[in-house]
């Protein structure tokens, strides 16, 4: 079952796996979800303390937003670590050689249509605005520092799919800013351990403030980390054209 | 049967098939859209439950938020992976060759 | 009632979307049908009221991860084929590459 990848798309065939063992498993996990539903249905729904709790208490967090307060400022460790997985997938998937180009670069040589270059040129400053504004509503609106981030890297990807701009994402400057969103968030959660004696416990007067910075932060960097995993996937075979190469280097890394 | 039995079947009913998927679908990608549909399927239980008479659960709705963005982050390494290692089987087999 | 309704019609599209896209032919197809369920569980989250986690599956769970499969899947499927029909098969940018 898990023995083999399979790449091949009209696999169905070889699979040696018997309908007995297919059929059993289907029944059980049918039971499993009749069970599960059964439960939903049996069981008291729970009064919604958590739910008031975080409700009472927006009006010391700084946003009205409460899914944005419970993000940012009542549940923030979860953040923060969201951002660290962000980044950690970002490292892992670096591109591994190096071009000895500026962070950004055009070729001009590729051929673009007009109306691609037409259509770009209406959706990306849309996309920009669009993103801004959502960052910016996510204090009392629905919105926030992901949402603005993904909307941004999707106008970041549509620029890049015309592929005649390219980004070096091995240039300092462009790690620096992977790694931005994480870095100002622990500054901040660092800097207010002085002022109310807990790490990311924000001090009342602040915490409007200290959100947006760290949502502004968050926001680049999540959209670069984003661009950066959906160019990889799509421009990594371009780089191995020569197969033999990447082969040598992954047997001297491991 | 109230809204939030619905949609927490539908969930329920999401997850077992994205389990079923995982273990019978023989491509890798078809795996992976299993494991994002069996995600999708806990999201919704979890929205499902939030939702109570006059008041919304906040609480669940930032997991989810975050559950989508590291979901993401795992399906983006996990193709990454697969392409790499579908490479270099190809290569191994131009090598025999 | 008619919300119950409607509730009941988008779970059960949620659930055939989800069927369809697993167990279809073509993976292509398979990739497609995941992207339109990610976004009918949009209108589903809309419904529970879950506008921020509504936007964020919009742009990211149905865009972005879409973008992802699909990209994947044409490596795969480019890295397959051998060499004379990938060059058929690519962009101009890239035919000249493999030549």
């Amino acid at each position: 079952m898990f023995n083999k990848l399979e790449f091949e798309e009209n696999a169905k065939k070889t699979t040696r796996t018997s309908r007995l063992i297919k059929g059993l498993s289907a029944v059980t996990i049918g039971l499993l979800g009749s069970m599960l539903v059964l439960s939903v249905i049996s069981a008291e729904k729970a009064a919604p303390e958590l739910a008031q709790t975080a409700l009472d208490s927006i009006s010391l967090s700084g946003v009205e937003n409460p899914v944005t307060a419970v993000l940012l400022n009542f549940r923030s460790y979860d953040t923060l670590l969201e951002i660290a997985v962000l980044l950690i997938v970002a490292v892992a998937m670096m591109p591994e050689s190096s071009r000895n180009t500026s962070l950004t670069a055009a070729n001009s040589r590729v051929p673009t249509h007009p109306v691609l270059i037409g259509l770009i040129r209406c959706v990306i400053p849309l996309s920009v605005i669009l993103s801004a504004y959502l960052l910016w509503t996510g204090a009392y609106a629905p919105g926030g520092a992901f949402q603005a981030g993904a909307v941004l890297a999707g106008a970041g990807v549509a620029l890049l799919l015309v592929k005649r701009w390219q980004l070096n994402y091995l240039r300092l400057s462009a790690r620096a800013f992977m790694a931005l969103g994480l870095a100002v968030f622990v500054i901040v959660a660092a800097t207010v351990i002085p002022a109310t004696g807990r790490a990311l416990n924000y001090p009342a007067d602040y915490a409007g403030a200290l959100i947006l910075i760290i949502e502004v932060a968050a926001t680049l960097s999540i959209a670069f980390v984003l661009i950066l995993l959906v160019d990889q996937l799509l421009n990594m075979a371009n780089k191995q054209v020569k197969p033999q190469d990447t082969q040598t280097e992954g047997l001297d890394k491991s | 049967m109230s809204q939030d039995l619905i949609y927490c079947t539908t969930g329920i009913g999401l997850f077992a098939l994205g389990l079923y998927g995982v273990l019978f679908v023989a491509h890798i990608l078809r795996k992976l859209i299993a494991i994002n549909i069996s995600g999708i399927g806990v999201f919704l239980v979890l929205l499902a439950t939030a939702k109570h008479e006059g008041v919304v659960d906040p609480v669940p709705h930032a997991m989810v938020l975050t559950g989508i963005v590291v979901a993401v982050a795992g399906t983006a390494l996990c193709l990454w992976l697969t392409v790499n290692i579908h490479c270099r089987q190809i290569t191994q087999q131009g090598e025999s060759k | 009632m008619l919300s119950l309704t409607i509730d009941i019609i988008l779970g059960c599209g949620v659930l055939l979307l989800a069927f369809l896209s697993l167990f279809s032919r073509d993976l292509f197809l398979a990739i497609v049908l995941y992207i339109s369920l990610g976004l009918l569980v949009t209108i589903a989250w809309a419904r529970l009221d879950a506008w921020d986690v509504a936007i964020a599956e919009a742009a990211i769970g149905a865009g972005l991860t879409g973008a992802l499969l699909l990209a994947a899947w044409h490596k795969i499927k480019e890295q397959s084929a051998p060499n004379p029909s990938t060059s058929e098969q690519s962009t101009p940018g890239q035919a000249q590459n493999v030549q």
